[in-house]
């Protein structure tokens, strides 16, 4: 019997599979495919306070085993969602991460105060990195200083452990994963998405609505997987590995490189029982290697 | 809704850019309604990446029928496939058209463009079965954007065709030649399918003269069951406006919901 836990020292998982925030929707749209409760936990899509429209379409595009998209963090505000969504969540045995967003400093901390009253939430990812809110993909994520006040000013406010996801977008995402652990972050993802575009060559006009968008998908496995590494060697927080991965391969890869757990994205549209099969193959793996705890697994790496 | 990753293709028809498969799924088939579709795996590799979402044509003894129009890699590549391999697909995905019942007396029209018509026929037979008296408007650039004609014409549909450039029925667009025969037919509702400047035309047509509408849209979908987001369009709810999912809360709208890409621009 291979014990799959991982434990991340704020978070105990019954194993290191999660799913990516926004291609998981709020959980329970996966219900029909896969059984919640096998998961190490979920990560639900990205929550402002308020209700938001996200953009115009088009906002995906297909590209070279990748997808761009450019959806907006459309949602239905923390009220609704504590309403009307959480109940349903509360009744499976996993972690349920919520992926928290805000336009400002002050509306992450409000996300936050507000969720702390709910039960159920086993902990806050927190999303200063999605390109699609603000032209050309701004966001906190992109420098040491303002990941720094806003992963501070959440910790102050939360109850809960915050896990701080990251932007690849940046030069040196090892100095902004620091910046990160120093400012009292539990853990860290890595990585949001690439900031992308494609372009229409019978109308010139980019494909997405948005012009930019965030490309996710087998395409970037490689880049993240080496930032997760690099990283991995500098920071002592935990680390989960996101980005591309679409078998338990792909997620070994990641624990090998210094991930402790991981998280399932684009892969759960093409096939939405990829996550079982990835735990299933984490077995597998662990069973032909003689590996009785899955922990070893992380940062393994020989060079 | 249900994913079945190994579905038999027991049939298939090729005419030129258009394919019509028959899959073997008791449990899909026997879900499925008018209007619904289906997510269809087209590779096992990451090329393309997603699933392609395609109409149900009929559903039928455990047999459902799907018909599409070659667009892009995805859809070639489903066209490839033979009689004897398997397809993963999820489905029934999405809401259908409202069915109506005979006892309300109305008297439909069904209107396809191109591959607009694949959802109609499914359509079709289920209000014949209804006891709903319809008529199918059914055209295409040429005459090879219609090779459904037969299959209606041989179950005794009543249909009218229209080719623009003339080459079989009636010469011009199905808008042009719904429109000219309103005059000894007259729709209690109307079911369409097909590009979006026809749509937006008949909807222009239904509402001038107050005839309940439906539309079947089309959209790229990232998974085709509402968790991606990314399928939306601007749809009214009352005097509300919001991006709502066309996987989830579409295809089929009503013609009054739908913001029309004419409309958008003014």
């Amino acid at each position: 019997m291979v014990d799959l836990s991982v434990d991340l020292g704020f978070l105990k998982l019954k194993n290191p599979v999660l799913t990516a925030s926004g291609t998981f929707g709020y959980g329970v749209e996966f219900a029909p495919f896969v059984d919640l409760n096998k998961l190490g936990g979920f990560v639900v899509k990205g929550l402002y306070f308020n209700p938001r429209a996200g953009n115009p379409p088009p906002r995906l595009v297909e590209t070279a085993s990748g997808l761009i998209n450019a959806i907006g963090l459309q949602g239905i505000g923390v009220k609704r969602f504590s309403e009307e969504i959480l109940p349903q969540l509360r009744g499976f045995d996993t972690a349920l991460i919520v992926n928290v967003c805000g336009e400002n400093d002050e509306e992450y901390a409000a996300v936050v105060e507000y969720l702390d009253k709910q039960e159920g939430i086993a902990a806050y990812e927190l999303n200063i990195s999605c390109p699609n809110t603000k032209r050309e993909g701004r966001c906190p994520a992109l420098s040491p200083d303002t990941t720094h006040a806003v992963v501070r000013l959440v910790k102050e406010t939360s109850s809960r452990p915050v896990i701080t996801k990251l932007s690849p977008n940046v030069t040196d995402i090892v100095e902004i994963a620091l910046s990160a652990q120093e400012a009292g972050s539990d853990g860290l993802a890595l990585a949001n998405t690439f900031l992308a575009m494609a372009i229409d060559t019978d109308t010139q006009a980019p494909k997405l609505a948005n012009v930019f968008g965030g490309l996710s998908g087998p395409a970037i496995k490689p880049l993240t997987l080496r930032m997760v590494y690099q990283v991995a060697q500098r920071v002592h927080i935990p680390i989960v590995g996101i980005g591309g991965i679409t078998t338990g391969n792909d997620a070994l890869e990641y624990m090998i490189a210094g991930a402790s757990a991981i998280e399932v994205g684009t892969a759960n549209f093409v096939d939405p029982e990829s996550t079982e099969k990835i735990i299933l193959d984490l077995e597998i793996y662990c069973r032909n290697k003689g590996i009785e705890k899955i922990e070893r697994v992380i940062g393994s790496f020989k060079e | 809704m249900h994913k079945e990753p190994k579905t038999l293709i027991v049939h298939k028809k090729i005419w030129g850019e258009y394919c019509l498969l028959g899959l073997q799924t008791e449990k899909i088939a026997h879900l499925a309604q008018p209007g619904q579709f289906i997510m269809v795996r087209t590779n096992q590799g990451f090329q393309p990446l997603l699933r392609r979402p395609i109409s149900i044509h009929s559903a039928q003894d455990g047999i459902l029928e799907i018909y599409f129009q070659q667009t892009g890699t995805g859809t070639r590549l489903l066209s490839q496939k033979n009689e004897g391999e398997y397809l993963d697909i999820i489905g029934p995905l999405g809401k259908g058209f409202r069915l109506i019942s005979s006892s309300e007396r109305e008297c439909a029209a069904l209107i396809g463009g191109g591959r607009g018509i694949a959802p109609l026929y499914f359509l079709a037979r289920k209000l014949r079965d209804l006891g709903v008296s319809l008529r199918i408007y059914y055209g295409g650039k040429t005459i090879e954007d219609i090779p459904l004609r037969q299959k209606f014409e041989e179950e005794n549909f009543d249909i009218l065709l229209s080719t623009d450039d003339g080459s079989f029925g009636s010469k011009g667009t199905i808008t042009d030649l719904f429109l000219s025969s309103l005059r000894e037919f007259s729709p209690s509702r109307i079911f369409a399918c097909g590009p979006e400047a026809m749509m937006a035309k008949i909807a222009q047509i239904a509402r001038e003269k107050d005839i309940y509408a439906e539309f079947s849209l089309e959209a790229f979908m990232g998974c085709g069951f509402g968790a991606c987001w990314g399928c939306v369009r601007k749809i009214r709810t009352g005097e509300k406006e919001d991006w709502l999912k066309i996987c989830e809360e579409g295809p089929v709208f009503a013609g009054e919901r739908i913001i029309w890409q004419e409309e958008e621009e003014f």
